[in-house]
């Protein structure tokens, strides 16, 4: 089971999963995405809660429904870039934020990321 | 039509000690997986009995279907009581077969593969099972009716977490979207991923009927923690 974070709901928690694999090529452009029941056994959740969430992706484009032959992931590459740009533009300032929080100047959070960086290079 | 209907549901067990319902009034919708929270002695256990018919209200009544408790309302409901009811000498084998031919719903094929799932041997006799493992065959014997409300009291309590998500699976898989499933239970962490609704229940009465998400993004807090707020000690 999916553990979920306490302080929102859970069905903007899985629309953020499902951009997640979207962006990260679990599910490709084009590919079709699993079928709400599907969804809702994997992550431990209310078939409703998965249907809401997808509701809210097929809002934003990032996801088409075809009546009879289920939900599938945009053609548009462009969107799916502008959504991984927006996801990593979120994470970015949560740490940024987190980093002030301890008195970091600009330059310090920049070398401390290079080093990191740097070094996740080295390994993998 | 409203699955189920009460209205000023009232239950003294006994002349001039408190009611352990009192003047309770609860509708419920098709489709929905609900959970009935509250502290010990709220009135989970007496509320699911009277729907299933086997208390009578002192006053107030129960309506399934529009019907009140009766025979039509039973072959509707499937009820998993909080004490096991079985008789145990029979094997677990012989308790399907007792099942398939006592429920018309029942889907014996259903109930052996996810006993086959669970990887509890049918040729079991009942008695000698863990508490664990019988909490999982009865869980399973009522999740094998293909009914339109199950009443779930207290299903998890007694099994390991890992069990716990199998069976919270199990409800997952086999629920269909005309029936509503009503979970009782304390571990709400647990369950709360898995609920649309969450009826609170206080000394006999509902003191909150909402959505986990509308909680959620109301109080910015999860069930289980505004549980804890409401009903701190």
């Amino acid at each position: 089971m999916t553990k979920f974070s306490a302080d929102r709901p859970i069905y903007t928690q899985i629309i953020d999963l499902v951009q997640v694999r979207i962006v990260t090529g679990v599910y490709l452009p084009e590919s079709k995405l699993p079928s709400v029941r599907d969804l809702a056994v994997e992550l431990g959740v209310n078939p409703n809660t998965v249907q809401r969430a997808f509701s809210g992706l097929e809002q934003s484009g990032l996801v088409r429904c075809e009546l009879t032959s289920g939900r599938f992931v945009t053609d548009c590459v462009q969107l799916i870039k502008d959504v991984r740009q927006k996801l990593l533009k979120e994470q970015t300032e949560d740490y940024v934020k987190n980093m002030r929080h301890y008195g970091c100047s600009s330059t310090e959070i920049c070398d401390l990321v290079c080093l990191c960086a740097e070094q996740t290079e080295a390994t993998s | 039509m409203t699955l189920l209907q009460c209205k000023e549901l009232t239950k003294t067990y006994e002349k001039g000690s408190a009611p352990a319902l009192n003047g309770l009034d609860l509708d419920l919708e098709r489709g929905k997986i609900i959970g009935l929270l509250g502290p010990n002695g709220s009135g989970k256990t007496t509320l699911i009995k009277i729907i299933n018919g086997l208390l009578v209200p002192t006053a107030g009544k129960v309506l399934i279907n529009g019907r009140l408790p009766g025979i039509e309302s039973k072959k509707s409901i499937a009820y998993l009581p909080d004490k096991s009811y079985l008789a145990d000498w029979m094997r677990i084998a012989q308790i399907v077969d007792f099942f398939d031919d006592f429920y018309a719903d029942f889907d014996q094929q259903r109930a052996l593969s996810m006993l086959e799932l669970l990887d509890i041997d049918s040729r079991q006799v009942f008695r000698s099972l863990s508490k664990g493992t019988k909490e999982k065959v009865q869980l399973v014997l009522v999740m094998s009716r293909t009914a339109q409300l199950y009443l779930l009291d207290e299903p998890i309590g007694g099994v390991d977490p890992a069990a716990r998500d199998f069976i919270l699976r199990t409800i997952l898989t086999n629920y269909s979207e005309e029936a509503s499933i009503v979970i009782s239970t304390h571990l709400i962490a647990d369950v709360e991923s898995i609920l649309d609704e969450v009826i609170f229940l206080d000394k006999g009465k509902v003191t909150l009927q909402s959505s986990v998400d509308a909680i959620r993004s109301d109080k910015g807090k999860s069930v289980d923690e505004t549980f804890r707020e409401v009903f701190a000690c």
